[in-house]
């Protein structure tokens, strides 16, 4: 089978984050990184890749980004994808959630994949919904926030928290499954695999190339808007204390719990 | 008719979740601002007596579909996208949960309509609901409106108020065909409870444990001062999910909430997921080695430094203090 895994390029969790005020965008510029939820459904197809329960023939990165979006295509395949795709087109930029999730179920049609694995969240903001966006799309059966995944007779039986406890549901496939950070302990790529990453094949498409309506994405064709970006209301800072004699620390702690009648 | 649906999820025994009671209440006093009804969806063999006590928080109308099976996203999304399209429902609202999450974006895609979430609060602008988000962080908020409707409102846990009313819904059946790919999911167990039981709601002091007690046995010294401190533990997602601790002490989006007098965060982040499940607390206490952890941002008293070698040293401060 062929296994799609999505994944995005994300602000570095170090690097402070702003919003442009013109564009009311997450500002994009500098340092960037593989979103590390993605990393995991990596992982976790490498998993199943080399578990044997099932073959697989392929294991296919995919993004929707602008140039610099690479850059996570060749960390991704250097975490074992064997090649990538990259949709990149001017069109597609300020696409909010219904809009992100077309695009990328029109470019993984065209990939066909028997399964598409992806992070349950990403690092600047989309959380939990891609998934089951793309799923409805691909009309596909679709699982979220999924902490293990088995291989039995050709289907998936996953388990996840919810409102309740643990489920387990079995799951048909082709399938959409997001994965909780919980699923795994991605690997270390290898020298040589970050070396080869930029020699494995990557695709270039643009909108055109895999049958997105023009009409449907971008800023003109997403159907939210931000209206206002505004300060949340105030909240005092409290006070912080830098261990540096611990037995004072702990002195200052005790005297803050007494103060307020906790001990 | 400008009215707003929600989903009302309910466990095996049929009780109603209470986010989806908060969802219902907010949608009743919305949908009031802009003139229309709030509708609740509701799945399963629930009786009539039961759908119309939803009504108690704010519902006009309960759209029930009998065969359609409770606990799977898809169903529900076929359930809910045949409701809003028939009735002309302007919105869908949800409560926090997993679920939610997932119903909501399934509706993004089946009706095209712009989706937002994590959302605090919902306002009343030119007769349009416009949700307020959280972003980055929570360091600013975000007004969203949406170009077309429907619209879909996913909250953040706890966002919505239940306010009892006393009143009683109408309640209507529903026939649903499912999509070909909704039945292709399965559930094979509902609900499972691992580990022991404790009741971690009702404790006026929780040490919280996360990943930066570094391994299961962190958690010995986050037991240890609980003891001392006459509390309880509590652990984050990211820990249950690895196993150190049992799920029933989780705290946050897929967990319990909780507002304690004290709750002392021992490394732990203090992601949103996290958060929402004990901001309320009264009194937040943090002890993080990174100077930088978002939980610093909303405790009340914050300890950069390594907890192994705080935790131990205050737990004797404190046993000593209790003795003396």
């Amino acid at each position: 089978m062929k296994i799609c895994v999505l994944v995005k390029e994300v602000p570095d969790a170090a690097v402070q984050k702003r919003i442009d005020s013109n564009t009311m965008r997450l500002d994009r510029s500098g340092e960037k990184n593989l979103n590390p939820f993605d990393t995991h459904a990596i992982e976790a197809a490498m998993q199943i890749k080399e578990g044997g329960a099932i073959p697989v023939e392929e294991v296919v990165a995919v993004t929707m980004g602008p140039d610099s979006a690479v850059r996570a295509l060749h960390k991704a395949v250097a975490l074992g994808a064997d090649r990538s795709v990259h949709l990149s087109d001017d069109a597609l930029a300020g696409s909010d959630v219904c809009a992100t999730g077309y695009s990328l179920a029109k470019v993984l049609e065209s990939e066909s994949p028997d399964l598409v694995l992806l992070g349950q969240q990403s690092d600047d903001g989309e959380c939990y919904t891609i998934g089951a966006v793309v799923a409805d799309h691909l009309q596909m059966p679709s699982l979220t926030q999924v902490i293990k995944i088995d291989v039995t007779d050709g289907k998936l039986r996953c388990e996840r928290q919810a409102e309740y406890g643990y489920d387990t549901v079995e799951v048909e496939l082709p399938a959409v499954i997001s994965v909780g950070d919980a699923i795994n302990e991605p690997r270390y790529p290898s020298l040589k695999a970050i070396m080869g990453a930029k020699k494995k094949p990557l695709d270039g498409k643009a909108t055109a190339d895999v049958g997105i309506d023009g009409g449907q994405v971008g800023e003109a064709g997403s159907k939210t808007s931000v209206l206002a970006l505004n300060p949340p209301p105030a909240k005092e800072a409290g006070e912080i204390i830098e261990d540096e004699d611990t037995n004072e620390t702990v002195e200052k702690i005790v005297a803050w719990l007494d103060e307020r009648k906790l001990i | 008719m400008a009215g707003i649906l929600t989903y009302a999820l309910h466990d095996d025994e049929g009780n109603f979740n209470k986010n989806s009671l908060g969802a219902i209440s907010e949608s009743k006093k919305l949908a009031d601002q802009i003139g229309g009804n709030a509708g609740v969806m509701v799945v399963g063999d629930i009786s009539d007596e039961a759908c119309a006590s939803l009504g108690n928080w704010g519902a006009a109308k309960v759209y029930r579909a009998k065969d359609v099976p409770e606990g799977l996203a898809q169903p529900i999304v076929d359930a809910m996208a045949k409701v809003i399209q028939d009735e002309g429902f302007s919105y869908a609202l949800f409560g926090g949960g997993l679920l939610g999450f997932e119903i909501g974006a399934g509706l993004t895609a089946r009706l095209g309509a712009g989706v937002t979430m994590e959302v605090t609060q919902v306002k009343v602008q030119d007769g349009k609901l416009v949700a307020e988000r959280p972003i980055l962080q929570d360091s600013q908020i975000a007004d969203v409106g949406y170009v077309s409707e429907p619209g879909i409102i996913i909250g953040r846990l706890n966002a919505f108020d239940t306010v009892e009313s006393g009143g009683t819904a109408e309640v209507v059946d529903v026939q649903v065909e499912l999509s070909s790919w909704s039945t292709k999911a399965t559930m094979v167990q509902r609900g499972e409870q691992r580990g022991a039981d404790v009741n971690i709601e009702d404790a006026d002091i929780l040490v919280g444990g996360g990943r930066g007690l570094g391994a299961a046995e962190g958690f010995k010294q986050c037991e240890e001062l609980a003891e001392a401190m006459g509390g309880a533990v509590a652990a984050t997602r990211a820990v249950v999910d690895a196993g150190w601790y049992p799920y029933s002490t989780q705290i946050g989006q897929t967990g319990k909430t909780v507002a304690p007098k004290l709750y002392l965060a021992a490394g732990i982040s203090g992601a949103i997921q996290h958060k929402v499940g004990m901001q309320s607390s009264e009194n937040i206490l943090a002890i993080n080695k990174d100077q930088n952890a978002p939980i610093f941002e909303f405790s009340d008293l914050g300890v950069v430094g390594d907890l192994h070698k705080i935790v131990p040293k205050l737990t004797e401060a404190i046993k000593a203090k209790k003795g003396g």
